[in-house]
């Protein structure tokens, strides 16, 4: 086996292993929510993203406009538009089209932070080898959750069920601790979430469009107030 | 969920995200000049996922005081910069205690 392969498996698994546990915990709440157990992994198969995933049960349940659908991913995955385009520049010249509309399929937060924290550029032996063992990792462990979630005893189930809550945390407090604009940008969408949550009327506004206006309305306010320096990416 | 009903939903949900992740990185391949738009995509994952974790963390466990206790944990060791993995498990076990602190009182 290619040893550049080998290195990017090798860097995936401690992705996977972190995904293991919240894609156990997307499982088990897609088959509450009156999902098969093949729905839920073929939505890990074919999406592999947490916040998009767990934002499109209710909207599936719920039985949401297909453009409904469309927005509320266009908006919470608006991100990954951000992460493709700051890697492109970073891939190597054995990146071609065909390569790159392969690997971009997997390009997750994770997968972007460890692609970018390479020395150099990157090619296609690792690239995949690092796109392999997390989206097996999420497969699974959605597999798992959906099939054997309800083998577990009532309080590990409930326990599991902040795990996504607890990675989400993890990705936006440290860089909030550290940039003050960040913290910002944080507060404010949580402030207007809260709005849409508990105001009588605007409680009424759809979980997906919610999502949409509140990140929408922070992050704008964001870029306006605090606008990032040359050179700087986040 | 009857298949005719969730085809659709799965074509566009996997459709869109795989378009965003796709279309930069194949299509574009130089710097966004206008500032406000590069800050405003920086700024936009903390904001989505500040907006999905508060307050729906409160309600993840079906109990607010063992949501509370397993927020807090999450927070102070997020904060302090611990794994995705590390920050998650630990937050199932404090509300896993706290459940059981509970049973007891």
């Amino acid at each position: 086996m290619n040893s550049a392969f080998r290195k990017g498996i090798r860097h995936g698994l401690p992705i996977a292993l972190g995904y293991l546990s919240v894609s156990f915990a997307f499982g088990m709440k897609a088959v509450g929510d009156g999902l098969t157990v093949m729905q839920a992994v073929l939505i890990s198969m074919t999406n592999l993203t947490s916040a998009g995933q767990i934002a499109a049960l209710p909207l599936m349940t719920g039985g949401a406009a297909l453009t409904e659908m469309a927005l509320t991913q266009l908006t919470i995955n608006l991100r990954y538009a951000l992460m493709s385009l700051s890697l492109s520049r970073k891939l190597d010249h054995t990146m071609g089209t065909l390569q790159r509309m392969i690997f971009s399929f997997a390009n997750t937060d994770e997968i972007f932070a460890v692609a970018s924290s390479q020395p150099g550029k990157v090619g296609k032996h690792y690239l995949y080898g690092l796109m392999l063992t997390p989206w097996f990792g999420w497969s699974l462990g959605t597999l798992l959750g959906a099939a054997a979630g309800t083998l577990l005893p009532a309080f590990v189930r409930t326990a599991l069920g902040i795990a996504i809550y607890g990675m989400f945390l993890a990705i936006i407090l440290p860089p909030a601790r550290k940039h003050s604009s960040v913290r910002a940008v944080v507060a404010m969408a949580v402030a207007l979430s809260l709005c849409f949550r508990y105001i009588p009327g605007l409680n009424r506004v759809s979980s997906g469009f919610a999502i949409i206006i509140c990140a929408v309305s922070a992050a704008a306010a964001g870029a306006a107030l605090f606008p990032l320096k040359d050179g700087e990416s986040e | 969920m009857k298949w005719s009903v969730f085809l659709p939903y799965l074509a566009v949900t996997a459709g869109v995200t795989y378009l965003i992740r796709m279309l930069p990185m194949t299509i574009f391949r130089k710097e966004i000049k206008s500032r406000f738009v590069r800050s405003f995509l920086a700024y936009i994952p903390y904001a989505v996922l500040g907006a999905m974790t508060f307050p729906d963390v409160l309600y993840s466990t079906g109990d607010m005081r063992t949501a509370i206790c397993g927020a807090a944990v999450a927070v102070l060791l997020a904060w302090r910069g611990r794994s995705l993995l590390t920050v998650a498990l630990a937050a199932c076990c404090a509300v896993a205690l706290a459940q059981g602190a509970l049973l007891l009182m």
